[in-house]
């Protein structure tokens, strides 16, 4: 990985990597913005005066705008050194939440804009609330990437 | 200034929580947590201002829900920053993207203050509901400054143009007020 064109280039750029790291905390407010919104209705705080279904529905594209914006410079920041991520437990912490992170907030978010009920419940405070985590710990493990030698 | 900063820096618990091994890291890290909800619900109130977010929900409902998240989202800001800055004051005061990064969130308070009591005053003159000042524009400059907050934080972290690597360009020691003496100049 760290032999493709994309990770020479950022690994030999004085400034490729730290412009990576600030587009990508940037894209980390959108995701806030899109993940705190739906989350904080689904736990009945916020946004209260819309159905969870609306709100859900109206986080949906700047979800995916952050997404990819997470995508597009987090992937070539692992390219760059992919080895030293291999070795490092935040790496992989970050790794095993991300997936259920975005299959809840993607998936499990579509179920509720579809069946959009009329409040929130016992069931989808919970869902905001492990969104939430899972979210929060993603984020933390990979401030700690950097923290790792 | 200057003095009170190397004294600030010469104290116990400046030089403890810079050569910490977990407290630096974890403050940092809380630091970036508080982007997510401070920033992200600023831009759930600006994508509504812009008009192209939220839009089934009146603007002034978007901002007050958001209020008391964006409130406690900045206090997390301030105090982690706040120890940040603690923990290497002579470094940081010195630093060309702390010295912008200051500037930035100067101007973004600036334009939310602004717009705020714009609004406020429009609503009391009951013009219409809602909000009745340039929120696009407001909007805008919001998640603009913002962003150059954002990016202009994480570069503190590089010492390109740190006082203490020198030779630098003329202007990189003026704006960063580096103590440059004739001896380290080239």
């Amino acid at each position: 990985m760290e032999a493709t064109g994309v990770g020479t280039a950022v690994r030999q750029s004085v400034w490729a990597f730290p412009i990576l790291e600030a587009v990508h905390l940037v894209g980390l407010a959108l995701l806030g913005a899109a993940v705190l919104a739906g989350d904080l209705r689904l736990m009945g705080l916020g946004l209260t005066s819309a159905s969870p279904g609306a709100v859900l529905a109206h986080c949906r594209p700047w979800l995916a705008a952050a997404v990819m914006a997470m995508a597009v410079t987090g992937i070539p920041m692992l390219l760059s050194e992919a080895v030293k991520c291999y070795y490092v437990t935040a790496f992989w912490v970050k790794m095993g939440t991300l997936p259920p992170a975005l299959a809840l907030t993607w998936a499990g978010r579509r179920r509720l804009i579809r069946q959009d009920p009329p409040g929130h419940t016992g069931a989808t405070r919970v869902q905001g609330a492990v969104s939430v985590l899972l979210w929060l710990t993603v984020a933390a493990a990979g401030r700690w990437i950097g923290f790792s030698a | 200034m200057r003095g009170f900063l190397e004294w600030l820096g010469g104290t116990e618990g400046s030089r403890a929580l810079l050569e910490s091994q977990y407290a630096w890291p974890l403050i940092e890290s809380a630091h970036v947590m508080g982007v997510a909800l401070f920033l992200g619900t600023v831009i759930v109130g600006d994508l509504r201002l812009a008009g192209i977010g939220f839009t089934s929900i009146r603007p002034d409902e978007v901002l007050r829900r958001m209020r008391p998240f964006v409130l406690s989202g900045f206090g997390v800001m301030v105090l982690t920053g706040v120890l940040i800055f603690y923990s290497n004051p002579v470094r940081y005061y010195h630093d060309l993207f702390f010295r912008a990064k200051m500037g930035l969130i100067f101007v973004a308070v600036l334009n939310a203050f602004l717009f705020h009591r714009a609004a406020r005053l429009g609503n009391r003159g009951g013009v219409r509901p809602g909000i009745a000042v340039s929120a696009w524009g407001a909007a805008a400059i919001s998640l603009t400054v913002w962003a150059l907050v954002v990016v202009a934080g994480r570069l503190i972290a590089y010492n390109w143009f740190a006082c203490d690597i020198q030779p630098q360009p003329g202007w990189v020691n003026k704006l960063a007020g580096c103590p440059v003496t004739a001896a380290a100049s080239p």
